[in-house]
């Protein structure tokens, strides 16, 4: 079954405080879904590790939240869109300590440790968009 | 950019964190610790963040720094009421302190710098 | 009057001018059916409610019940539903409320020669007969809700978080240990330490008897965790069969304090505390 939509919301990440507007907003979403203090907490810092990933990685971009329902459960998704120059290796980008910019290297591994769902969608020269779902238990 | 203000009691600096921190937040307290540490001489650091509701690689890391810069000046740090669900959403991160030493409360905090103090 | 939705207001005509009689005589008979359970003005509200949602409804088949028309006598029946389940009525019984109707429109109809209305009592019927089967579905989905909470009460009943002395906690951890219930005791755990200001957890495992790799690394997950916040975690009671698993399953223990029983726990977080047990000397 598709998951159900309600009125996605997008913010636009250019800037240093958009990314603490988008876990305020992220963080509404899962209030409103009722996911647990510690569900909420895992989503919303998976939220920050990615929309900063889309300000320095990406050269800026957009980030979508919404609830979602598969029928069984309800959820939180976001996504994270740039056109920037996407990511060459993936194995390597996902693999923990590894950083091409002045991070932790913690980002994109770190951040699908702490959701349910986490997709990865990129190519070079045209962007990336990673998608994580965090389902209430 | 909203600065975090930066309290001294003591020989102590008392940094509580009351915002949403941004990036550039963060990296303008590590600069007005530094500062801070070296014009007052502080022995110690406290970093209240009972009242942050998320942690994530980048702040994590700004203890780590504020630690090393106040052990240069001789001063150490402690990190102060973290919150349950940020503990766990530390962990399964996969972030380390490096070593910052932490505590449950304020109180906590500031004994764990009177007794380094005295073993020192 | 030729097509198909055309025929549809003889029936509906029907309905309308025999509403009030209609919903005494499905009242009675529910009341019977339901053995005096439910008063007969609790039903005759909710019926006069289903009643006037199911009207527009009469001439749609039911075979999709999911299209947007259906939402508002959908919300209505898991409501219904919902409450037949708090108030512990079977899912027969409350299926049978919503087809006791079809028998009073049978009895409406009844000796009139007319096929079209035929037809479309027919369809009627058939349309609550998929009404029926919602209830069904709601009925279920409501108890396994209800289920689910229990179950979270009884995790909450059998792993207590106690205070054993000034600023240690202990966890003692019963059973089988599967991954959502140790997480929901970490949690419990984690949340204590900061509402007691206690800076020692003693999770004691002597009644556990298997621990899967998954539990095992909730408990290490819950040591360091405590450990950022400024407490110290003592693993006590761990039998030599979860001793092997936990090196067989190349688990990693690591710097974590383990003690063999709850007494050696205990002895060792208040010595770092600073409090010494000694024996009065007796004269």
């Amino acid at each position: 079954m598709p998951p159900r939509s309600d009125g996605p919301e997008e913010l636009s990440i250019t800037g240093d405080d958009d990314v603490v507007r988008v876990r305020q907003l992220v963080r509404t979403y899962a209030q409103q879904t009722k996911l647990s203090l510690v569900d909420q907490t895992k989503l919303v810092t998976a939220a920050s590790e990615l929309a900063r990933n889309t300000l320095i990685y990406g050269g800026g971009g957009f980030a979508r939240v919404e609830e979602v329902n598969d029928g069984r459960r309800a959820g939180v998704r976001a996504s994270f869109h740039d056109e920037g120059p996407g990511i060459p290796d993936l194995t390597l980008a996902l693999a923990d300590g590894w950083s091409s910019g002045s991070g932790l290297g913690l980002g994109l591994s770190g951040a699908r440790r702490l959701v349910d769902q986490f997709d990865l969608d990129t190519e070079v020269g045209r962007g990336t968009v990673v998608t994580v779902v965090k389902w209430k238990r | 950019m909203e600065r975090v203000p930066i309290l001294k009691i003591g020989g102590v600096l008392l940094v509580s964190i009351q915002i949403d921190l941004q990036d550039q937040s963060v990296l303008a307290l590590q600069e007005d610790l530094a500062e801070k540490i070296s014009t007052t001489g502080a022995h110690g650091v406290v970093i209240d963040i009972s009242a942050v509701e998320i942690v994530d690689s980048f702040i994590g890391r700004m203890f780590a720094t504020i630690a090393s810069i106040s052990r240069l000046f001789d001063a150490d740090t402690v990190v102060v009421g973290m919150r349950p669900a940020v503990a766990i959403t530390l962990v399964e991160l996969g972030l380390t302190l490096g070593g910052v030493r932490t505590a449950l409360n304020l109180e906590r905090g500031m004994k764990i710098l009177e007794q380094v103090r005295r073993d020192a | 009057m030729t097509s198909d939705a055309g025929h549809a207001p003889r029936l509906i005509e029907l309905l309308r001018t025999n509403t009030e009689s209609l919903i005494d005589k499905w009242v009675d008979a529910v009341a019977v059916l339901l053995r005096g359970r439910s008063t007969k003005a609790e039903l005759e509200s909710d019926f006069k409610e289903f009643f006037a949602v199911l009207l527009p409804l009469v001439g749609t088949d039911g075979r999709d019940t999911s299209r947007p028309e259906f939402a508002e006598i959908r919300s209505l029946l898991e409501e219904y539903s919902r409450n037949r389940v708090r108030s512990g009525f079977t899912p027969s019984e409350t299926a049978s409320s919503l087809f006791s109707l079809k028998r009073e429109v049978f009895g409406l109809t009844e000796g009139d020669e007319d096929p079209e209305l035929f037809r479309q009592v027919l369809e009627f019927s058939s349309l609550l007969d998929a009404l029926g089967l919602l209830t069904f579905e709601f009925y279920a989905r409501a108890r396994e809700e209800i289920i689910r909470e229990q179950s979270e009460q009884l995790l909450e009943l059998t792993t207590p978080v106690v205070k054993i002395w000034e600023g240690v906690l202990a966890v003692p951890l019963v059973g089988t240990l599967d991954s959502a219930r140790t997480q929901v005791v970490m949690e419990k755990l984690l949340e204590m330490l900061v509402e007691t200001g206690s800076e020692h957890a003693i999770i004691d495992i002597t009644g556990v008897f298997a621990v899967d790799t998954q539990v095992a690394q909730h408990l290490l997950k819950t040591v360091v965790a405590a450990r950022l916040m400024g407490a110290e975690c003592i693993v006590s009671g761990i039998r030599p069969q979860i001793a092997q698993t936990i090196v067989a399953l190349g688990i990693e223990f690591g710097d974590i304090v383990t003690k063999a029983s709850l007494a050696d726990a205990l002895r060792h977080a208040l010595r770092r505390d600073g409090v010494d047990v000694v024996r009065r000397e007796v004269v």
